[in-house]
């Protein structure tokens, strides 16, 4: 017999061996928001508002380079379409939900509280207590991060720019895809971004990065769509 | 870009994200979504960070710079390898620094 607060600490217990790989993660957003030049209160803040690690670098990174406030939003806008994935996903076990439980669990919707609530769902079926799972490996996540972000911002804060942090989001970027390159469309998908990001850095306002990831999509999922039909 | 204007950013990507998050949990609840879209938001990450990291790893001073005085350049291949042989997120990032740090002790900044 599953509890409400049965279930809040399973999705907690669950969700601890991630937030170990987590914690120097955002630590490393701190220091990297903090060498960009970001003043602490915006880098602590978007923490809380925007609540996603790839896109809060990248963000991070922009700004660092000077780009236009819209161009940011749309790169950010790209990073994050990806959740449209995990939203429908999990629609399916949250329909029944109040709609306050549906904005509250959409908010703490990231890839790491997604990764084990939907394992969950699909193995308990229709527990009616299921939802506090879900807010108990979101908030666990959301606490870590919150707190790691901080420390990172206040590390930063400390380190002198000859360290050369700024290169560590390039560092964690080069983490997070060289393991997801597992199939030729997909590592065709990075090396076609990556050449056009190269060519076409000299666009104004920034755009080349919105422009190469686009590039790198639609050519990964022609691949796919070829290598689909083959079959 | 000034601090207002930072403020204002952040906060119209926060409030784009949460709506993509509430995309199909609240706004689109009956809708399916197509296998060609799925796949294509597959590609995203792997499109943008690929983006990212090339003009950060060749054009670290804006210009194309495939010298072996481009210590980013260095460092950065020794991560990928690191990334590509152990998947290890934390290691990669320490390695790669590391190799930075070091190599920067000998190649002074330009």
């Amino acid at each position: 017999m599953t509890t409400p607060r049965s279930e809040f600490l399973h999705g907690i217990r669950d969700e601890l061996p991630i937030l170990i790989g987590v914690l120097p993660f955002g630590m490393i957003y701190g220091v990297s928001a903090i060498s960009a030049g970001i003043p602490v209160s915006i880098a602590q803040a978007m923490s809380c508002i925007v609540f996603a690690g790839s896109a809060q670098f990248v963000i991070a990174q922009l700004i660092a380079a000077g780009t236009p406030s819209l161009v940011v939003i749309l790169t950010a806008f790209i990073v994050n379409i990806r959740h449209m994935l995990y939203s429908a996903s999990v629609a399916a076990y949250t329909h029944k939900l109040h709609p306050l439980w549906k904005w509250l669990l959409a908010y703490l919707l990231t890839d790491e509280a997604y990764a084990v609530t939907i394992s969950h769902y699909q193995k308990v079926g229709d527990d009616t207590q299921r939802h506090w799972y879900f807010l108990g490996a979101g908030l666990a996540l959301w606490s870590t991060w919150q707190l790691s972000t901080a420390a990172g911002i206040f590390v930063g804060g400390q380190l002198p720019a000859s360290w050369s942090l700024d290169f560590a989001s390039t560092l964690t970027f080069i983490a997070l895809v060289v393991p997801a390159l597992k199939d030729r469309a997909s590592a065709t998908a990075a090396l076609t971004a990556a050449i056009t990001a190269l060519l076409v850095i000299a666009l104004p306002l920034k755009l080349g990065i919105a422009i190469a990831a686009l590039v790198g999509i639609v050519v990964g999922l022609t691949l796919e769509v070829k290598k689909a039909r083959d079959i | 870009m000034s601090q207002g204007l930072l403020w204002v950013t952040i906060i119209i990507v926060g409030v784009l994200t949460l709506s993509i998050r509430l995309s199909f949990m609240v706004f689109m609840g009956k809708t399916q979504i197509s296998p060609m879209v799925q796949q294509a938001l597959r590609f995203v990450p792997v499109a943008v960070l690929s983006a990212l990291i090339a003009p950060a790893l060749f054009l670290p001073r804006g210009s194309l710079d495939l010298s072996f005085a481009n210590i980013r350049l260095i460092a950065g291949i020794l991560a990928i390898l690191v990334a590509w042989r152990t998947k290890n997120t934390l290691l990669t990032i320490v390695i790669g620094m590391a190799c930075l740090l070091i190599l920067q002790a000998f190649v002074p900044p330009r």
